[in-house]
């Protein structure tokens, strides 16, 4: 089987011209063509949204410098948060949803290729859009600008008054466009999951990625419309004269927080499941055990799914909620801690046990349990409304949210990358290299975030440029930018591996791991119609019961 | 010491949170150790050995017990943590108003912080006086929180945890600091260009002190003939569209009202001394302290510059 696959590989990179190559890779409707361009793109806005961080953690090494003036500053964290959101982490999961999910649940392809492929140009034509701004943000006279009114845009900073010019439009209209773009590939991925099973995979037997890319994608149709309409409204505002969020007019500000958060927060949710959906893939094949307690995990992400719609507003604990509103934000916010709670748990007991191997993506997936428990339990010290009090908007609460992006998300996104890479590329990547990442990445994130929580407490607020000498933040901001050098070099490392083993790697064969969905039971990479005959299943590791015919899983399973 | 660390409260709304925060600090530290034990023993104790044989671990597939017990645990600790914390929010949000509490209207600006108490026909601005509240007898401040144009938030960490301003939407807090001094802190609600450097200092005063720069602030602002042409300049320029000097024809709104202008110890929201070299710098290039401000360079000759800020340190 191995040599047919290499065979069928050297026919297929036979040189043709670049033209005709990359036409084929804009008119691509294989879902696997679309994942990588989802993932590579998102590589690519990965960088400048981190040099955009970069430039601010310079700005902040010390008490009044002068790097970059007010004005840039907030473009920059206005830029960095919209682009880290929105055109890496959704493309991101995305990206891998695309590949992952007919490979894992044995279908030739997602239910709607072509809009699969509308989806994705309309998300890569948001990012421009927002990046023209730095040209035309302020119409064709002087330099543009890029918007500055953060990434959440309160109301009333992006009326015409206090946002002239055009740069806020752009923001707008990147967001309003990219949305679109979501909410096809949620109801693509919604769609091919419910109808394009393989014979034998009940909704029961499915990969657990599957089970959580279902609920990221029913979120991202909950959470992305109610954010396009509030952009809606907003451009009502700026050109026809609606008074929605125009408090000048007697329009609410409030309302758009509302808007806002009843989308983002279920936005976390959207970036995390698909997190917690890789390490639920990748520990238990490098535990070598199953996950532990399979229905549980799937119930506690549905339950995740429903509370999740329903705590927007401890984002807004500082606005002057009544005690009651208050205590309700609260209690939901609480109780998410129960099944995230037990999504860990099962974790740990699924290594439990086990014998497992610490190749790089398993290293990532424990630096993920480990971080996310600490992003959990800040973010139960933020949901105490008294303290948010305190903490909302101040440093603690950047570091706990760059905990659950960074340490919980990309973190596992880095794991799903070594763990996938030999299923994308037919090639292995390089251990050393990958260990060599994640060692610079870990200490680098751990200083830069773990040391970000002390300003926070010491009454550091964020956005801003520039801050008071003798506040004792001044020690702090230099360890945080310090660490930032770590994780550009790991970043750096990660790019060049994927580069070299895809060159020069070795052969990956069908199933480097030994592992037990679908995926694996294809060539690498898998040919364009993924199975030659579709697979039938009768338990949710269909490969384990191939390799293990006297002990199959069938026989056992919850 | 941190002037602003939440760790060092001075009045109830922020002793509360303070107590809390110990609890809730205290309750996930427990489960950190906990969890974070089991997670460094699965990985010692479960690794694969070099001398493995290769051979598969026993598969095991989950428990409902299991499952039920870390589910009714978790659930346990957030019905305690949630009580613990209503009744924070329902004490800090619902406290009792004595007779004598000072009320004060704070109105965000962008980037200034303007200060009325209406009891005493009273404007400020920046520097906010308030009496101490002795803990025997209490003497609070009640503050209703406006904004002039978009969103701030009013954090002095030692008094009180944020409130935010919003246009259209009155929103209140309170304080009541058993210390007399100074306590710090600055807008936490993006603004604007200049949301850094929108400081906040807050002058608790002893209750003789508090009455003295009352009475001192009702005073009409003082007229003083040495200083005539420098009236004349800032009566005559833009100056008088937004500032405002009680007792004279300059009664703008948009910028900080300057009848007491030398009462206080900084300009332009904290960000900078209030000395005579920084206030020619500020009349000169605003942009030099507060790049961003909406204080104009006035193109005032250097003459008139000085004349101005005569007159403006006349201001007692």
């Amino acid at each position: 089987m191995t040599t047919a696959s290499v065979a069928w590989t050297d026919t297929d990179v036979a040189p043709r011209p670049l033209v005709e190559r990359l036409h084929e890779w804009v008119t691509t409707v294989d879902h696997k063509r679309l994942g990588v361009l989802y993932i590579v793109y998102a590589l690519v806005f990965l960088v400048i949204g981190g040099i955009e961080a970069m430039i601010m953690r310079i700005q902040l090494i010390a008490a009044h410098t002068d790097f970059v003036s007010p004005q840039v500053f907030n473009r920059m964290f206005t830029m960095h948060g919209t682009t880290m959101i929105f055109f890496v982490a959704m493309p991101l999961v995305f990206g891998f949803a695309n590949y992952m999910v007919p490979l894992m649940i044995g279908a030739r392809d997602m239910a709607f290729p072509r809009l699969n492929a509308f989806s994705f140009w309309l998300t890569a034509f948001g990012g421009l859009l927002l990046y023209f701004s730095f040209l035309g943000g302020s119409g064709l006279y002087g330099a543009g600008n890029a918007p500055d009114v953060g990434w959440f845009a309160y109301a009333p900073l992006t009326a015409k008054t206090f946002s002239p010019g055009h740069s806020t439009d752009y923001w707008t209209l990147a967001l309003l466009v990219s949305g679109f773009g979501s909410i096809g590939t949620a109801i693509n991925i919604l769609t091919t999951i419910l109808c394009m099973r393989c014979p034998g995979m009940t909704l029961g037997r499915m990969p657990l990625l599957a089970w959580l890319s279902l609920t990221m994608a029913v979120l991202v149709i909950l959470a992305v419309s109610p954010l396009s309409a509030a952009q809606i409204m907003l451009l009502v505002d700026r050109y026809l004269g609606g008074h929605f969020f125009d408090t000048q007019a007697g329009g609410s500000a409030v309302m758009w927080m509302h808007f806002f958060w009843v989308f983002g927060h279920p936005e976390v949710y959207v970036l995390v499941i698909p997190a917690f959906a890789f390490a639920s893939e990748i520990i238990p094949v490098f535990s070598r055990k199953p996950i532990f307690g399979y229905p549980v995990m799937v119930a506690a992400t549905v339950c995740i799914g429903f509370i999740s719609m329903s705590v927007w507003a401890h984002h807004m604990f500082t606005v002057g909620m009544s005690p009651a509103g208050n205590g309700f934000f609260v209690l939901s916010t609480m109780a998410i801690a129960v099944p995230t709670g037990i999504k860990i748990f099962n974790w740990l007991a699924t290594m439990w046990g086990g014998k497992i191997q610490f190749r790089t993506p398993m290293l990532f997936c424990t630096a993920f349990l480990f971080q996310f428990l600490i992003a959990g339990l800040t973010g139960i010290m933020l949901g105490s409304a008294p303290l948010d009090w305190h903490l909302g908007n101040s440093y603690f609460v950047v570091a706990h949210f760059h905990y659950v992006i960074v340490g919980a998300i990309l973190f596992t996104v880095f794991a799903a990358f070594y763990y996938w890479f030999p299923k994308f590329s037919g090639r292995l990547y390089s251990e050393t290299l990958g260990r060599l990442h994640f060692w610079l990445f870990f200490i680098g994130f751990h200083l830069t975030f773990d040391c970000m929580h002390i300003p926070g407490l010491l009454g550091m607020p964020r956005r801003i440029y520039t801050y008071e000498p003798g506040r004792g933040w001044d020690t702090w901001n230099l360890l945080v930018t310090i660490g930032v050098v770590f994780q550009g070099l790991g970043t750096l490392v990660f790019v060049g591996n994927l580069i070299w083993s895809y060159f020069k790697g070795e052969r990956a064969g069908n199933d480097p791991w030994d592992a037990w969905t679908l995926e694996w039971s294809t060539e690498s990479p898998p040919p364009a119609y993924n199975f030659a005959t579709l697979p039938v299943v009768r338990s949710r590791r269909p490969l384990w019961d191939l390799k293990h015919p006297e002990d199959p899983d069938w026989k056992y399973e919850q | 010491m941190s002037p602003t660390s939440i760790f060092a409260p001075v009045s109830t709304p922020a002793d509360s949170i303070f107590e809390l925060s110990m609890f809730v600090l205290a309750v996930t530290a427990g489960i950190f150790v906990v969890v974070f034990g089991l997670l460094v023993y699965a990985v010692v104790r479960f690794r694969r050995r070099r001398d493995d044989d290769g051979s598969e671990p026993p598969q095991v597939y989950g428990s409902y017990e299991v499952e039920l017990a870390w589910t009714i645990v978790p659930v346990l600790i957030v019905v305690a943590l949630f009580l613990a914390t209503a009744r924070v929010i329902a004490s800090v949000q619902h406290p009792p108003k004595p007779k004598d509490a000072l009320d004060v209207v704070v109105i965000g600006h962008q980037y200034w912080w303007e200060y009325r108490y209406p009891k005493f026909g009273v404007v400020s601005a920046n520097e906010l006086h308030v009496p101490v509240s002795d803990p025997a007898h209490p003497t609070p401040t009640f503050l209703t929180l406006l904004s002039a144009d978009t969103d701030h938030s009013f954090w002095v960490p030692r008094l009180a945890g944020k409130t935010d301003l919003i246009p259209n939407h009155p929103n209140s807090m309170w304080i009541d600091p058993r210390e007399t001094g100074l306590y710090l802190g600055q807008c936490a609600q993006y603004c604007g260009t200049q949301h850094a450097k929108m400081l906040l200092r807050v002058y608790v005063d002893s209750r003789e002190d508090f009455d003295r720069w009352i009475e001192a602030q009702r005073r009409p602002a003082r007229a003083d003939a040495a200083v005539a042409r420098g009236r004349q300049v800032f009566e005559t320029t833009a100056c008088v569209n937004c500032h405002a000097v009680g007792g004279t024809n300059a009664n703008g709104r948009f910028g900080p009202d300057l009848s007491h202008f030398m009462s206080r110890d900084t300009l332009a929201a904290g960000a900078a001394p209030n000395t005579p070299e920084n206030l020619r710098l500020w009349l000169r290039n605003p942009d030099a302290i507060k790049p961003g401000s909406l204080m104009p360079a006035m193109q005032l000759s250097d003459e008139d510059v000085n004349a101005v800020a005569d007159y403006l340190e006349s201001l007692r």
